[in-house]
């Protein structure tokens, strides 16, 4: 079917069977491999983007849902050579191990971030309780996304 | 990304995280290519047994499918193995676990892939199995591998010091437990996975997610019976591994199947299910201890029975084994032991390296060992473990002589002093309604390198190119412990020069040089100590040359600074640009080779072993654990954690705190929940719902303390960090637990209906 959406801030309109996997039009069609696959089922949540704003899971999702939607994927979230603060803000507070989990774990919490512009570290931990990492546990990720807390404006 | 010159010391940002975070990085997992073939396995799902017949003709007729291949179409000896050659890469006649391969499909998309393999039909005779070690020692047991002279004992060993187990007699004190641990999944979150092609003249490029590539190569060349200098294998960036990508995965299929691709692309990605069905494992192990001891709490004696089963084949299961014997007795002085091990084949995944190489599973019991000791002692448990623990100088329980850097007494001492260890009876006395707190603690060490039998060596090699940049061809892979990271600090503290002017390049065999794996804590250790030596002899070379250009008659007065050399005393300068491109080509480079010292001692023991034993360099922790028991549902919550860490010197803080709380978050998984669950073979775990790994909410804050000694042989002093933490959590909630409520659980983890039970057992024995 043909599917018309944004992708990254630029209109797409593609040809994709409507049941394909949305992680797969993204990192197979599309060469954004940026979203990864941890576990296809969606208990990982390496494979998260932002539709609309909200946080999701494209390995749940298929191809015919993103029609009319925005979408944003960790290579969108930074603008031209400016990273995004949270993405600073995980290098600077050395949140990132292996980085795997790092791309969804930016978009969670983004998309935590626009829900609960001053989330307490505890609210931080439960945001991103959906994003698993198996290296760093927990702590320097919730240290980066505690200091990147922004101003509403700037998401 | 801060502009800087990297200094050995201070935190500096991983060079990894800026594409990491911006989705730019390109994992083994992300290749794709044109005309991309899917390659996939058909596994045996039986757990042992005979193949009678392998009908594979329906999938090949599949359109779609480019091949389908089976034992008869392995070139070589089809036999992969780091030790023993036991595992078919196509099983033939037997299959020994459900995750036996039987026939590889190429197919033109993984749809195809999926029903392909779904269309094989194998006929196997099914054999009786043994799935635990009790079953598989037994005198009748069906064996595995009928040509293994020990049947279905891989292994067996002993470690002997002093006067042995007949010491034992001699002891006022003397504590006997039995203690169970279960298999662990590794649960990187990048599954296995591999690319591979065959070039124009023939050779096969292979790019996988792997922790040893140059073994990768022997391992291929081997089974396959392909010529060494006929492939290339590249390990990018790892999306996480912890051993579990410490041998053959989707190597020797990916390399087979190009062979039969015609030039294509093939991509073989396991699915989160393969990876739990067939991906390796940590050991579970059956533990017999029996430690005694002088009134006073002194260490005397230690007689261990260890049991680990080792799965299906051997892979690393008899030098797994051999590290956890060498650490049975923990990081203390006991003057007499006697450690025996039996590695034990059975019909389960094949076990293999994990971080804490079966150091993990020792540690639950010795350590619990020492508390049971230090409650029949009325001693506290911190002052037991510090009158007992290892120094400088001293024989460990294996008869090693301590000549290198010991700081499990400083560890120790740290966390003696921690608040949460001093203020724990006000902590504890305020639990709520139905709550019970306990504090507990553990003292764990864990060796570095390979131990001897095997060089632990590292081939550094560093350019200035052509352009007047520094690159560093990294030969270990960086699995995520960024171990790159202070080989990029290592160059521009010698060379001088600023992060943005230091390239890197990953594994890849034929550009990096061998330089063993990205295990046992060595990668930083033994590839930075090369790497030191070769910086140097670039610094120096850089200089030479310089002088030619700025017309020098001496060195003395010529000064390497960022992107430039400059004469201190003319003041003239010239840029690394203009020595570049002036240099030839193999003038630019450096090599030099590290290989780890190894121990000394003349030992009479540890004969059984193959290789690795005994290990002359030990990293130390000491944690601590503060948890919180319901007592109505039995869950146990870690609400907070603290380590104290040994290992020499620290080169980058951050990167150092990375490894203490990832390993401290994945022991706490191996404490309360992590466990495959098996069921005559069949597997029950398959996802991450069966098999729970920590979230954000199931980890406390962790507060990790340094504690700094000085390794002299390491590079700046340090000695690895990665293993280490993942040893103490387990035993320190075990303890917590026992100073919580009592009860003390001697088979982990220490899941929640386990608690329960054992809460309400006491309370019935309690009343009684
Ligand atoms: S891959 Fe989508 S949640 Fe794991
Ligand atoms: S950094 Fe490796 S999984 Fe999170």
């Amino acid at each position: 079917m043909n599917i018309r959406f944004t992708l990254n801030g630029k209109a797409m309109d593609l040809d994709a069977a409507a049941d394909r996997r949305v992680v797969d039009l993204l990192r197979e069609d599309l060469g954004l491999t940026g979203a990864k696959e941890g576990c296809g089922a969606g208990e990982c949540g390496t494979c998260s983007i932002l539709v609309d704003g909200e946080h999701r899971l494209s390995c749940l999702m298929i191809a015919a849902q993103l029609s009319g939607r925005d979408v944003v994927t960790i290579e969108g979230l930074s603008e031209k050579d400016r990273l995004h603060p949270l993405q600073e803000s995980f290098i600077r507070h050395g949140a990132v191990q292996c980085g795997f989990c790092t791309p969804g774990m930016i978009i969670g919490a983004a998309a935590l971030l626009k829900r609960n512009p001053q989330p307490s570290r505890e609210e931080i931990r439960e945001g991103l309780a959906g994003n698993l990492c198996r290296c760093t546990g927990y702590q320097k990720i919730v240290d980066a996304v505690e200091a990147a807390l922004l101003p509403e404006e700037k998401l | 990304m801060d502009i800087q010159i990297p200094e050995i010391g201070k935190s500096f940002a991983r060079p990894d995280a800026a594409a990491k975070v911006t989705g730019a990085e390109k994992y083994a997992v992300d290749y794709y290519g044109d005309h991309l073939l899917w390659a996939g396995v058909r596994r045996a799902e039986v757990a042992h047994g005979r193949i009678r017949n392998l009908d594979t003709s329906a999938a090949a007729r599949l359109p779609g499918v480019m091949a389908v291949l089976t034992g008869r179409d392995v070139p070589g000896a089809n036999r992969q193995g780091i030790v023993h050659k036991d595992q078919p890469v196509l099983a033939t006649d037997k299959v020994r676990y459900s995750g036996d391969a039987v026939a590889l499909v190429l197919a033109e998309n993984r749809e195809t892939l999926k029903q392909a393999i779904d269309l094989i039909e194998v006929d196997i005779e099914t054999l009786p199995g043994v799935f635990t070690v009790d079953e598989a020692l037994k005198p009748d047991a069906p064996v595995l591998h009928e040509e293994h002279p020990g049947g279905n004992v891989l292994l067996k060993a002993e470690i002997k010091a002093g006067k042995g187990e007949s010491a034992l007699k001699d002891c006022h004190i003397l504590i006997e437990e039995t203690f169970d641990v279960p298999m662990q999944a590794h649960a990187f979150l990048e599954t296995e996975n591999g690319i591979a092609w065959q070039e124009a003249d023939g050779r096969v490029v292979l790019i996988a997610s792997t922790q040893a590539p140059f073994r990768d190569k022997w391992e291929i060349s081997h089974a396959l019976g392909l010529g060494m200098d006929r492939m290339r294998v590249i390990s990018p960036y790892l999306g996480g591994a912890f051993g579990g990508k410490d041998g053959a995965t989707v190597q020797c299929f990916l390399v087979l199947a190009a062979l039969h691709a015609g030039g294509r692309p093939v991509k073989m990605w396991w699915n989160r299910e393969e990876n739990f069905a067939a991906g390796y494992k940590r050991h579970a192990a059956h533990m017999r201890y029996r430690l005694g001891a002088n009134s006073d709490g002194t260490l005397q004696a230690l007689h261990c029975r260890l049991y680990y089963n080792t799965g299906a084949y051997a892979h690393l299961g008899g030098e797994v084994m051999a590290l956890g014997m060498e650490h049975a007795g923990g990081p203390y002085r006991i003057p007499h032991t006697l450690i025996e091990g039996w590695c034990v084949y059975t019909n389960n995944p094949i076990a293999g390296a994990m971080r804490g190489f079966g150091v993990a599973q020792v540690s639950f019991a010795i350590e619990q060992m020492m508390d049971l000791l230090a409650a029949k002692l009325n001693i506290n448990p911190l002052a037991l473990r510090k009158k007992n623990a290892l120094r400088r100088g001293d024989q460990n329980t294996s008869g090693v002589t301590m000549t290198q850097s010991t700081g499990i007494g400083d560890c120790l001492a740290a966390l003696a002093e921690n608040p949460l260890w001093l203020k724990r009876n006000d902590w504890k006395q305020a639990a709520g309604p139905f709550k019970k707190r306990g504090v507990g603690v553990s003292a764990v060490f864990n060796a570095m390198g390979y131990g001897r039998g095997l060089p632990d060596s590292a081939i550094a090699k560093i350019e200035l190119t052509e352009g007047g940049r520094i690159r560093v061809y990294n030969g270990v892979t960086d699995m995520g412990q960024g171990n790159a990271t202070a080989f990029v600090q290592i160059a521009g503290q010698i060379l001088c020069q600023e992060n943005t002017r230091i390239e890197l390049v990953q594994p890849d065999t034929d550009r990096t040089l061998p330089s063993g794996s990205s295990s046992a804590g060595r990668t930083t250790y033994t590839y930075g100590n090369a790497l030191i030596k070769a910086s140097e002899s670039l610094r120096r070379k850089i200089i030479g040359r310089a002088a030619l250009m700025l017309l020098a008659d001496t060195l003395d007065h010529l000064e390497l600074l960022p992107g430039r050399v400059r004469d201190l005393q003319s003041g003239r300068e010239i840029p690394l640009e203009m020595i570049g491109s002036m240099m030839a080509a193999e003038d630019r480079i450096c090599i030099s080779q590290f290989l780890m010292p190894v121990v000394r001692d003349k030992l009479d023991t540890g004969k059984g072993f193959i290789i690795g034993f005994p290990h002359l360099i030990f990293s130390y922790a000491a944690h601590l654990a503060c948890i919180e028991v319901d007592e109505l549902t039995g869950a146990v919550e870690v609400k907070n954690y603290a380590a104290a860490t040994e290992a020499g010197r620290v080169l980058n803080p951050q990167t150092f705190t990375q490894q203490v709380q990832g390993a401290i978050a994945q022991g706490i998984g191996y404490a309360l929940y992590e466990e495959i669950k098996m069921e005559q073979g069949r597997l029950l775990t398959p996802d991450f719902t069966t098999y729970h790994i920590p979230g954000a909410m199931d980890v406390p804050e962790i507060s990790s303390q340094i504690v700094e000694t000085w390794e002299p042989s390491g590079p700046y002093g340090m000695k690895g960090v990665g293993e280490v933490g993942s040893n103490g959590p387990l035993p320190a909630i075990a303890n917590a637990l026992a100073d919580a409520c009592g009860i003390r659980l001697t088979c982990s983890p220490l899941k929640q209906e386990r608690v329960l039970e054992a809460l309400s057992q006491s309370r019935r024995e309690g009343g009684s």
